[in-house]
């Protein structure tokens, strides 16, 4: 690939006084990929995407978006991007008609290119018959799909994405997932943020996983799962925690690798089921055996002894 | 985007988002918004006229029968229900400007995420500060007109020079909306808020609005002289009772100053709040 | 309408945030008063007394006082029963949490109210002490005007109360400050007699709860009571009381109970 990418960073750093949020990371986008942020809340993920998005100064290392640097040309830079930002922030006081309009002017855009793009872009995320209703009494599924209609507005080369579909019922979760595809099939480059990984499974070409400020793995879902994790996991659950500790010791060794959290025992294997039937000979009696692919989850496990979810 | 070549032309220390200077072009989008949200609430814009017009027929007609004629500026003296309207304008013009510069713009500031909406889009924070106090200028630029035809229908518009009434109120506008952002951006919540009317209800009540400032001793009438609306009220009194000198450049000088120096200090400290 | 505890246990609740909050309160209910008195009584009231000497038969201070005692309760008594009640049944809808407790709509319909009056008759004593030492009250009857006044604030708040139940925003609300209560303030007798009015508008005023409680306030403050004019308006006052209760009792059940 010899285009310049659209995204580098190089050791960027953010400091809140003395608090680091954004520790030296390095990382690189290219056009027309979906690339992730995939880390527990706290990571740093929303400070990395508000200095992206040239809305939070850089404290050290460097930042090119579009090829320009956010300090110099924000305006310039933000003309070209797109923002779904963590909250809502859609216009309270207007409608749903109206915040795409007051959005497109903000970008110097002509009435008329606003009115066309705008029923386009409701049509597209599905909210084409709700123009004139106010925004407040929206579900928060139709507010997302709202901000990210906003976001569209300017026609971006860059769409930001901040947790898009946290908070959301899994119905409302599916259909967010499914326009941001037909996005990326248009082309669009993503860039989100998440800490769920089933959505950085679905949505992400390449993503780098976060936690405490740094960058502690890179690739494609894929990957990650091949480099870090085994196969497939064994999750074990036992009635109570005196069981649960006592299994530890006499599962060691069943898998490649045993992880005990609070609820359960992971174990990882290459072979599932051959696993499951060696604990069962041991006489170990758990409440359930599950026997599942490895995930995303497991990488983060794997390389911070923390799962995603607090 | 053409802005982009005036950007490059300075370089910046670190750890800054260069204060790109507030464009025209787009601070405008920020009144278009404020007027879009009006569109819904139209009788809240015309409902903001009438409070000035009770007061002046309650206090300047129903009391001003009781209180006659009094000496104006220059010494000529008037009736209550004159000296009381350019007053009453005056205030009027801080009362607007400040309620949209503080309540108005905390609410969007700190609740409803309007700005970082805003600052998403090519717009800056001067953008904002700037949009903001030109909204506010133009509502009070409304009020201000309004008010002056009616005074004038009341016969209580003695000079031609009354006409700069509107611009000294858009003046006035300014100076308090300098100072409204400013304050604004130091609130944490709406508990603040009872300072702001801690500062409003004296300077309506106390500015010479109502009385002279022969009312006062020696020592406080300085005191007075010193305040903001003083000035303001001075100088539309003046303009509407055709006392015209030189002297009154000094209001008019002090309250651009204010407005002036509020708008910079709060656009640079919007800067660090909303991007930090 | 006997107080049942029930009740008092809202007006407790009320007690409990008002500590958060009583800063702006005793601002716009006792400080901003005061500086009307001050600027309007004194600054103003010095050069009516310079050309017209008395006004109703009393000095100009004497006869703003009890104006704006009982304007300034009107005005408490609304500010603090639109908005607040706004918070209750939409905002934050602590109304919801506490109906449901063994506490009835009523019962907090009845507790807020009451707890306007509670703090009118706060504002009012402390008031009322200024104006005596100011020289506004020339009557030890004057007393008696800080349960007119509350009695003012009640026949607002019930009201107002009730109709706050209904909304679904507060969009109407700084109409009705705008256009019901700044009108009244400014035209019911608080700053110059209605009898100076235009012969129209003066039954309008004579209309207005605003009216018969700074009657009640002035009899009592300024000494001259007459008897049966003093029995009219305190009917008519708690005649808005009475049916602003009643219509409150249903529209809180009907917002919180439906
Ligand atoms: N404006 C700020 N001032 C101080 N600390 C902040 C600020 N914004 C974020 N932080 C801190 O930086 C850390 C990373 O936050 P954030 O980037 O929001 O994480 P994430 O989005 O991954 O949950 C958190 O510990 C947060 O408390
Ligand atoms: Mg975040």
């Amino acid at each position: 690939m010899c285009a310049p990418p659209l995204v580098q960073g190089r050791a960027l750093t953010k400091r809140f006084g003395t608090y680091i949020a954004v520790d030296q990371i390095d990382f690189k986008v290219e056009r027309g990929e979906a690339f992730g942020f995939l880390g527990p809340n706290g990571a740093g993920k929303t400070s990395t995407m508000r200095m992206i998005g040239c809305v939070s100064p850089v404290s050290g290392g460097e930042l090119s978006v579009l090829g320009m640097d956010p300090a110099l040309q924000g305006p310039a830079i933000r003309s070209r991007l797109g923002v779904v930002p963590q909250e809502d922030n859609l216009d309270t006081e207007l409608t749903v008609w109206d915040n795409m309009a007051i959005y497109g002017r903000y970008f110097g855009l002509p009435r008329s290119v606003i009115r066309e793009r705008a029923q386009e872009l409701l049509d597209f995320v599905q909210l084409g018959d709700r123009r004139q209703d106010r925004v407040d009494p929206l579900s928060g599924g139709m507010k997302r799909r709202l901000t990210i209609a906003r976001a569209l507005v300017n026609q971006p080369e860059l769409l930001l994405l901040d947790e898009p579909t946290t908070g959301l019922d899994p119905q409302a979760r599916h259909l967010v997932w499914e326009r941001l595809y037909q996005l990326k099939l248009q082309g669009v480059t993503l860039v989100l943020t998440t800490h769920y990984m089933d959505e950085a499974e679905q949505l992400c070409d390449r993503l780098v996983i976060m936690d405490r400020a740094r960058i502690v793995a890179e690739g494609s879902p894929r990957e990650l799962i091949q480099l870090h994790s085994t196969r497939e996991v064994v999750e074990l659950r036992f009635a109570t925690a005196e069981e649960r500790r006592d299994a530890l010791p006499l599962l060691n060794g069943s898998g490649e690798r045993v992880e005990m959290l609070p609820d359960r025992i992971l174990v990882y294997t290459g072979d599932g089921d051959g696993t499951a039937e060696l604990v069962a000979r041991d006489g170990l009696r758990p409440a359930s055996v599950l026997v599942r692919r490895s995930t995303l989850e497991d990488v983060f496990l794997i390389l911070t002894g923390r799962t995603l979810e607090d | 985007m053409t802005e982009s070549l005036a950007d490059l032309a300075s370089a910046v220390p670190r750890g800054r988002i260069l204060p790109v200077g507030p464009s025209r072009r787009r601070s405008v989008h920020v009144i278009e918004r404020n007027a879009l949200a009006y569109r819904r609430m139209w009788y809240v814009f015309l409902t903001g006229f009438f409070e000035p017009l009770l007061y002046l027929l309650s206090i300047g007609v129903g009391v001003g029968a009781l209180v006659g004629r009094l000496p104006g500026p220059g010494g000529r003296l008037v009736t209550y229900e004159a000296f009381v309207a350019p007053g009453l304008l005056a205030a009027a013009a801080m009362n607007g400007s400040v309620f949209d510069t503080t309540f108005n713009f905390f609410v969007k500031y700190k609740y409803a995420g309007t700005y970082d909406a805003m600052l998403a889009t090519p717009l800056g924070v001067g953008d904002v500060a700037h949009g903001e106090v030109g909204w506010a200028l133009l509502r009070g630029t409304v009020y201000a007109a309004a008010f002056l035809l009616t005074m004038a229908a009341l016969g209580l518009v003695a000079s031609p020079w009354g006409v700069l009434a509107v611009p000294a109120a858009v003046l006035i506008g300014y100076g308090f909306a300098g100072l409204g952002l400013a304050a604004t951006t130091w609130m944490r919540s709406f508990v603040d808020f009872d300072f702001v009317n801690l500062a409003l209800v004296p300077l309506f009540l106390f500015s010479a609005t109502f009385f002279p400032l022969s009312r006062y001793p020696n020592g406080v009438a300085w005191g007075v002289r010193l305040t903001p609306l003083y000035q303001g009220v001075n100088l539309e009194r003046s303009l509407v009772l055709g006392d015209i000198r030189w002297t009154l450049l000094v209001p008019a000088v002090y309250l651009g100053a204010l407005g002036w120096g509020g708008v910079r200090v709060a656009s640079s400290r919007l800067a660090r709040l909303l991007q930090p | 309408m006997a107080v049942a505890p029930p009740m008092l246990r809202v007006l407790e609740r009320e007690a409990i945030v008002f500590r958060k909050l009583w800063r702006g309160s005793a601002f716009s209910s006792f400080v901003t008063p005061v500086m009307f008195l001050a600027a309007i009584g004194l600054g103003l009231g010095g050069l009516v007394e310079r050309r017209t000497g008395h006004v109703a038969g009393v000095g100009y201070l004497a006869f703003v006082a009890p104006g704006l005692l009982a304007a300034s309760a009107m005005q408490t008594a609304a500010g603090s029963s639109l908005w607040p009640v706004m918070a209750g049944t939409k905002w934050i809808r602590t109304y919801h949490a506490v109906v449901a407790t063994p506490l009835s709509a009523a019962d907090l319909y009845g507790g807020t109210v009451l707890w306007v009056g509670v703090r009118a008759t706060a504002a009012a004593s402390a008031f009322l002490a200024v104006a005596v030492l100011l020289g506004g009250v020339p009557s030890p009857w004057g007393i008696l005007a800080v349960p007119a006044a509350t009695l003012g604030a009640l026949a607002f708040a019930a009201p107002l109360a009730a109709y706050a139940a209904t909304q679904d925003t507060d969009l109407t609300f700084p109409v009705i400050m705008r256009l019901g209560i700044v009108p009244l303030f400014l035209f019911s007798g608080t700053f110059f007699p209605i009898s100076q009015l235009p012969s129209w508008l003066r039954p309008v005023s004579v209309a207005s709860p605003l009216w018969h409680a700074i009657e009640l306030c002035r009899q009592a403050t300024t000494g001259t009571p007459r008897w049966a004019a003093a029995t009219g308006h305190t009917a008519v006052l708690i005649a808005c009381v009475a049916a602003g209760w009643r219509w409150g009792t249903r529209t809180f059940a009907r917002r919180l109970t439906p």
